[in-house]
């Protein structure tokens, strides 16, 4: 008890006086993190999108599998960029294991799966409704993806949201390409892992809460986005 | 909402639309550019190394005085010393700074690293609950510890990882002659976690287990346990240090990780390791033979 | 089945010059879906310059026969000619359909015209003057920046055919496109229909809607299980129908 009451106290202070240490890890979260999912919203828009679209033989295998990769333990995806950034790895010459790089690129391997699946049923759904009168229209299957994906909009927020939070929360990927090094690549959840092992409970229970706190202003952010979007947009 | 036109405002949709994007680019693009999380100095060196020696706030110590004399930036990966000297093999670091011997003769006898020194040492010591229920406390000697914990069954938590700490816990059992393993999952614990996460296990299980001296010294949620069992020579811990051979891996920086290995053999670096006090005492003994 | 010495063969110029290729023309065409013949060797040729409503009970693949004419299904046996050219892709660019559901995109009414003219390749100064054509065509400017799914049902319809007619086709088909609307709609939509009847525009619209039938079509088809059982001037289809399933559909009855 005495645990969560400091770690609600340590929270606190760490936010109020802007400890530098905090906004540089909370800094490289959310750098980390948006840009995965950034890269990852373009490649799963457009995966989700042409799956939803073109029909092609082992379209349904590559469904079942991306609705699978959903689940990918994010120590796997660190994993499978490790062997691939390493040294000893084909992509090695890059130099860029243990950079926020790297990391970038594990979170987008997570990630991509997710909004692709998403972004793929939301398309799927809409389809249903606008398939005939898309043919009749003269659309091209590369127009009918675009209309979809503009149309499908705020279900697509709804994906991209999915994904950070996947993101921000993960620890397993970016542990093993980053390293967890001081000031380089030590994110807010390597941070927490950090103190936990070294039995700085209420610190770690702290970090834990300025991670979901600036996670649930992310959503906020996004959201009103979206809300925006939506009066603009014409639900 | 009404149902159709009082949402329509000034400002045109196309133009809002425009601008959201415009914002939400604009955001990312400052993330991406933002100074602070990247060090801009490209002169850095990767030292894989052990979560021990990380955990016992050791690093964060020393590493200004190396960086501060040489410029040159230590970037520091903590795991096992398994996964460390694997990590080091595929060419992922350019120094490792780990505690298990044989493991590391085995990799410069194998031509993964080059000269081989030792740097400094603590204690392995063995903690329990304070309770102490195979009444080990005060025992001079590992074995009998160890050999009373197993005729008790009371809890073990065991590293299990093939770190240093795992490692040498296992040459004690082995010295005692009792199978462990064998209770694996009854009263011996293999935690498959670091130093800390198997202290916070112990500690939640009221299981003795085998710590390094530094990180239990720095570890803050200790609840009742003690240290039971230490002085033994059989708990002596030491660490060496070994550049990674450059040969078998080009993008080894040899010079800067040689700068920081003879550092660390220095007298400089070994005072740095020695002045390294928690509460007044010493973590970690420096014990490099300069020239050897 | 079709009689090929139908009065009405060979009359279609009698309606004045137009752009239309005519005929359109079914050639045993089949259609089958999971083992159910659904049109059953249809023969027909349509030649009126005005408008032709295909009627019939549910079920008789009066929707089906639109869809295989407008090219979004394709038959499994004969063939679909217009002006005497096999129906393709090409052909279907010259046509439009209005559906019995609106379907209208998440965007704004004006944004669905200048969308659908995108799709038709249609350059963006010609959009602009067209979306501006067919907002006023369906009474609509006011609500131009309205998202088009909260206007009310008659609105939804009357945007779907002004959208249709902004791409200036050759061929509109149209699938009971006033099934749920009220009068008022209703007439709204039919007014639409004349007006572009009279810019040459020929129209099919499948309706159940005898009425709307009797005020709109030049000629009438009638339809039962997937087979076109008359074909013939709507002023003799309704007097005298010649065939059993007609009477008893314009009788009001059951039709089995």
């Amino acid at each position: 008890m005495t645990d969560f009451i400091n770690a609600f106290k340590t929270a606190l202070g760490l936010i109020v006086t802007l400890n530098p240490g905090l906004v540089e890890i909370l800094f490289l979260s959310l750098k980390v993190s948006l840009s995965a999912v950034a890269i990852a919203s373009v490649l799963g828009f457009a995966i989700g999108g042409t799956l939803a679209v073109y029909r092609f033989p082992g379209r349904g295998a590559v469904v079942a599998v991306l609705g699978a990769l959903m689940g990918l333990p994010p120590v796997v995806a660190g994993l499978l960029v490790y062997l691939l950034l390493s040294n000893a790895g084909p992509l090695g010459v890059l130099q860029l294991l243990y950079t926020p790089t790297a990391m970038i690129i594990a979170q987008v391997v997570l990630v991509t799966p997710i909004i692709a699946a998403l972004s793929c049923q939301a398309c799927e759904d809409l389809l249903e409704e606008y398939d005939e009168q898309l043919r009749s229209l003269g659309a091209s299957p590369r127009a009918i993806v675009l209309t979809l994906l503009w149309d499908g909009r705020y279900r697509l927020t709804s994906a991209v949201l999915a994904g950070f939070g996947r993101a921000i929360a993960e620890v397993g990927a970016v542990m093993i390409v980053g390293g967890n090094i001081d000031h380089v690549t030590r994110t807010m959840t390597t941070a927490i892992a950090l103190e936990t092992s070294k039995g700085n409970i209420a610190l770690a229970l702290a970090l834990g809460i300025v991670l979901l706190a600036t996670a649930v202003a992310v959503n906020a952010a996004l959201m009103s986005v979206r809300r925006l979007a939506l009066r603009l947009a014409y639900a | 909402m009404n149902k159709r036109g009082d949402l329509v405002s000034p400002m045109s949709p196309r133009l809002r639309r425009r601008t959201v994007l415009v914002a939400l680019g604009a955001l990312l693009l400052a993330l991406a550019l933002a100074p602070g999380a990247l060090h801009a100095d490209d002169k850095f060196i990767i030292v894989q190394s052990t979560t021990s020696i990380q955990n016992s706030g050791l690093f964060d110590h020393i590493l200004p005085m190396f960086e501060k004399k040489t410029g040159i930036e230590v970037r520091v990966v903590a795991v096992g010393t398994g996964q460390a000297l694997k990590n080091a093999t595929n060419g992922d670091g350019d120094v490792v700074l780990v505690h298990s011997k044989p493991d590391e003769e085995r990799f410069v006898a194998e031509g993964w690293g080059l000269k081989r020194h030792d740097v400094m040492y603590n204690d392995f010591v063995i903690v329990g609950p304070a309770s102490d229920p195979a009444g080990i406390a005060a025992l001079k000697d590992a074995d009998e510890a160890l050999e009373k914990i197993a005729k008790a069954e009371t809890p073990f938590a065991s590293r299990g990882d093939g770190s240093g700490t795992h490692r040498a816990e296992q040459k004690l059992w082995q010295d005692a002659s009792i199978d462990a393993k064998k209770s694996s999952g009854g009263w011996y614990l293999e935690t498959g976690s670091g130093m800390g996460a198997t202290l916070n296990t112990a500690v939640g299980k009221h299981a003795y287990t085998l710590t390094d001296l530094g990180t239990w010294l720095s570890f803050e949620n200790k609840g009742d346990f003690k240290v039971l069992v230490e002085g033994d020579p059989k708990l002596f811990n030491q660490y060496g240090g070994i550049l990674v051979n450059p040969a078998k891996h080009p993008n080894v920086k040899a010079d800067d990780g040689q700068a920081f290995v003879d550092w660390l053999i220095s007298s400089d670096g070994q005072a740095a390791i020695a002045s390294y006090k928690i509460d007044g005492k010493q973590l970690f003994f420096p014990n490099a033979r300069p020239g050897a | 089945m079709l009689d090929p010495t139908h009065p009405l063969n060979g009359l279609g110029t009698a309606f004045g010059s137009a752009r239309a290729p005519l005929p359109v023309e079914l050639r045993a065409l089949n259609y089958e879906a999971s083992g159910k013949l659904v049109i059953d060797n249809a023969n027909l040729k349509i030649e009126t310059r005005g408008i032709t409503a295909i009627m019939g009970p549910n079920g008789a693949g009066k929707s089906v026969l639109l869809r295989l004419m407008h090219g979004l299904i394709a038959p499994t046996g004969g063939e679909i000619l217009w002006g005497g050219r096999q129906m393709d892709r090409e052909l279907s660019r010259r046509q439009a359909m209005v559906f019995q559901k609106p379907v209208l995109l998440r965007r704004s009414v004006a944004a669905n015209i200048r969308h659908a003219l995108g799709l038709r390749g249609v350059g963006r100064k010609e959009r602009a003057i067209r979306v501006d054509d067919a907002l006023k065509l369906a009474a609509l400017e006011r609500h131009a920046s309205t998202p088009a799914r909260v206007l009310s049902g008659g609105e939804q319809q009357r945007l779907c055919l002004a959208r249709a007619l902004s791409l200036e086709p050759e061929l509109l088909f149209l699938d009971e496109p006033t099934a749920s609307l009220d009068p008022a709609s209703t007439l709204a939509i039919e007014k639409l229909l004349i007006d572009a009847q009279r810019r040459s525009i020929k129209i099919i619209v499948v309706t159940h809607d005898v009425g709307q039938a009797r005020r709109l079509a030049q000629d009438v088809i009638f339809m039962h299980h997937g087979r076109i059982i008359e074909h013939g001037y709507a002023d003799s289809f309704f007097d005298t129908p010649r065939s059993e399933g007609a009477r008893a559909y314009l009788a009001g009855g059951l039709v089995l």
